[in-house]
């Protein structure tokens, strides 16, 4: 057999297809429980499920603005919940034409022996688990593996080798449980190495993946890629959207097959402002790039909303207006059309979001 | 890993000719080692050959090979013999409105025209790439199923300079991998190996590598069972071409299309090899890599344009072209027949051949006209080059 195609094929292939719209793209709202702990903390909220529920509730319901996404990764908890009125989110969103995802790893653990790398863990029971989300309601799945430039060459060989099998396995096993995966193999910005460095690792750690990808017989036309985009490090100095969306597209030019639908990037601690600007500039290019650009952002989405929302009840629609004006932006800009920021806008959206070492 | 910047054009893949720069800013981007100096000449290079209705025609058949060729048709094999049917095929008036490159054998790059011009000024006067041959040809792999491997690394660099002094731009190796034979994962990961280190060294050289693992059509086996090996190879050679650091932007495949075995029951239709034979490109060729120059291997003049014309039905990521030798030539010889007074027909035949091809690029291929020569299939068992 070529690629591995099972009962559920058609419909992968139908799903990847669907949530690589042009247009569209992925609210990534997987935040585990400890790390939404931190998002609400920073607006003085406490971590309980309740203010969990709530504030997923405020994205999902936010009027006109499901019309720009085409999915939404979840958390476990999350899938199984409900809105105030009883409805479960997982209706709201297929009601809202989008596809519910679900986030299977469970984190990330050091390598013994290297320098802080990392290998993600997931994988005992990944099979049952699918199967269970994919009754739940979820079409589509997200597995992150965690690469980093450093002295000494890193990401190491072991590191590259162990991420791509890993993503790989995960793949095939998702494939096999009717669930499109994400392919995510994030390279870290922290350091000072420049643009040159990130293009050479990421297209290094590209093609290791699509290789244990293809060794392992994925359907490439059911799965999404969502890499990190090429940038310096953010200890160097930054450049232009237009540079960024150069290198990224080259990295992916000699790397990514055309039978994948999509390719969703990360924000990864850039600025609401800077993830749209970038993505803007990348599809702008006219060189030919047979895979949707397209956006999977968690903070570069919600930052601002979180803080407009605060917690409170009364601020609920304008934060759902702030949300609505980001998910927008960033519809125009995979279309290349990013107008640039409203006039008066957040301070919020530029704010960087950058964490030092940043444990998801 | 030294990482070397070089100004890239970044404009869609369009006609360039030699030196032209196509397109609106240029952009800095990462250029792979290999490719050094050279980064920017290979890309324009690759694009050229590339180009919307060209191909290549492959004349590198090796002295014992063109030896072949001209026995079919009585001639004994001399250089004077070898020289004059070249000529005949380099000369014809308006070859380069369909060509865009032509595969030379070592001789031939060295080798006039009986009245004194380089055959190399001959294919530049017309835009036609001068290319070569650089393998040294397929012997038994140790250790594997009756496999072969391909050598020519020894050296390769020196050749590859002193080509390229010549007027070579690009370079051809072929290697084979076998399904009757497995094939053997030891068969298929030298093959590729041999592929990415012949293609840096290449690059390194100033020489767009053609990079071919011709899966043979031998055996009985389904198309099935073609795209399944088609695909690993592929991933391998892709794999250690990145780990070679080559440049994509400076390279072109010469693939075999995906087909059934020569010896299955069941013949494949056109939309069948293309519908396989795109599918695996699409999953294994990144759009980075400017032309697919497809391999013909043995199927006729007629069924190599038809499939070629099956796969150009709608738009592709990367140009979609042929490389022909005998699906060029065979009409071409059949008519020549080693006699002055047949050199004008022999040409005609060959632009028939070339124009005919030119439009199955294109997409616009219809058949009309066709002789019955242009349907012999051209399958040998156990073909050696």
């Amino acid at each position: 057999m070529s690629a591995f195609v099972g009962k559920y094929a058609d419909e992968l292939i139908k799903t990847a297809k669907y949530i690589a719209t042009p247009g569209k793209g992925i609210l990534a709202a997987d935040e585990s429980t400890g790390t939404i702990g931190k998002r609400l903390a920073s607006i003085n909220v406490e971590n309980v499920e309740s203010n969990r529920q709530a504030l997923r509730e405020l994205l999902f319901t936010a009027p006109g603005a499901l019309e720009y996404i085409s999915g939404v990764i979840l958390f476990e908890e999350t899938l199984y919940q409900s809105a105030a009125d009883g409805t479960p989110f997982v209706d709201i969103l297929k009601a809202g034409g989008v596809v519910p995802g679900i986030k299977v790893d469970k984190g990330t653990v050091d390598i013994a022996g290297t320098d802080g790398e990392t290998t993600t863990q997931g994988l005992d029971s990944l099979g049952s688990r699918c199967a269970k989300y994919y009754e739940a309601g979820a079409r589509f799945a997200k597995w992150r593996a965690v690469l980093k430039i450093g002295p000494g060459g890193l990401p190491s060989e072991l590191s590259v080798k162990q991420n791509a099998e890993g993503l790989a396995r995960y793949a095939l096993i998702c494939q096999e449980n009717g669930l499109v995966p994400i392919v995510e193999p994030e390279i870290l910005t922290d350091g000072s190495h420049d643009i040159n460095a990130c293009a050479a690792a990421t297209e290094r750690v590209l093609a290791a993946v699509y290789k244990s990808l293809n060794d392992h017989k994925v359907l490439l036309e059911g799965t999404l890629l969502k890499p990190n985009m090429v940038t310096p490090g953010s200890d160097s100095p930054k450049v232009a959207a237009q540079v960024i969306g150069e290198y990224t597209v080259a990295a992916l030019r000699r790397t990514v097959p055309p039978a994948v639908p999509g390719v969703v990037f990360l924000s990864g601690g850039q600025s609401e402002e800077e993830a749209t600007a970038n993505l803007d500039a990348m599809n702008k290019l006219s060189v030919l790039k047979p895979w949707t650009l397209t956006f999977s952002f968690g903070r570069a989405l919600q930052q601002s909303t979180l803080k407009k929302w605060a917690g409170k009840k009364e601020n609920v629609a304008d934060a759902q207006a702030t949300f609505l004006a980001r998910c927008k932006g960033n519809s125009e800009a995979t279309l290349g059309k990013y107008a640039g920021a409203a006039a008066g806008g957040d301070a919020a959206a530029s704010e960087s979001l950058h964490v030092s070492g940043y444990k998801y | 890993m030294a990482m070397l910047t070089a100004k890239l054009s970044c404009s869609p893949a369009a006609t360039a000719s030699l030196g032209r720069r196509s397109g609106p800013a240029r952009r800095a981007a990462a250029v792979r080692a290999s490719a050094g100096s050279y980064a920017d000449e290979l890309v324009s290079t690759a694009k050229t050959v590339a180009s919307p209705g060209r191909g290549i025609l492959a004349i590198d058949e090796s002295n014992a090979t063109c030896g072949k060729r001209l026995a079919s048709i009585g001639l004994d094999n001399t250089e004077v013999n070898r020289q004059a049917y070249r000529q005949l095929l380099l000369t014809t008036a308006g070859l380069g409105e369909y060509i865009s490159g032509a595969i030379m054998f070592e001789e031939t790059l060295y080798q006039s025209t009986t009245d004194g011009k380089t055959f190399v000024d001959c294919l530049k006067d017309q835009n036609i790439m001068p290319g070569i041959k650089v393998d040294k040809g397929l012997v038994p792999l140790p250790g594997s199923n009756n496999e072969s491997w391909c050598q020519g690394l020894d050296g390769l660099a020196s050749r590859c300079a002193e080509y390229y002094k010549q007027g070579a731009r690009f370079a051809k190796w072929r290697t084979v991998v076998s399904i009757p034979c497995g094939p053997t994962a030891l068969a298929v990961k030298e093959a590729a190996w041999g592929l990415a280190r012949y293609a840096a060294i290449a690059q390194d050289n100033g020489l767009v590598p053609i990079v071919e693992p011709e899966i043979l059509l031998d055996g009985d086996h389904g198309i099935e069972r073609t795209l399944e090996v088609a695909e690993k190879v592929w991933s391998e050679v892709f794999f250690y071409l990145a780990e070679n650091n080559v440049l994509f932007e400076g390279i072109l495949l010469k693939p075999s299309m995906v087909t059934p075995g020569a010896e299955h029951k069941e013949k494949a239709t056109a939309e069948a090899i293309a519908h396989n034979t795109l599918t695996m490109l699409r999953r294994r060729v990144p759009p980075a890599v400017p032309g697919i120059m497809f391999l013909s291997g043995g199927q006729s003049e007629l069924e190599a344009t038809m499939n070629l014309n099956a796969m150009n039905q709608s738009a592709n990521p990367w140009h979609v072209s042929f490389s022909y030798a005998r699906a060029l030539q065979n009409s071409v010889l059949k008519t020549w027949q080693g006699r002055p007074e047949n050199i004008e027909a022999a040409q005609k035949a060959l632009l028939v051949r070339a124009k005919a091809n030119s439009l199955a690029q294109l997409g616009s291929y219809t058949g009309e006209g066709e002789s019955d020569e242009a349907k012999k299939g051209m399958f040998q068992k156990g073909y050696t080059y």
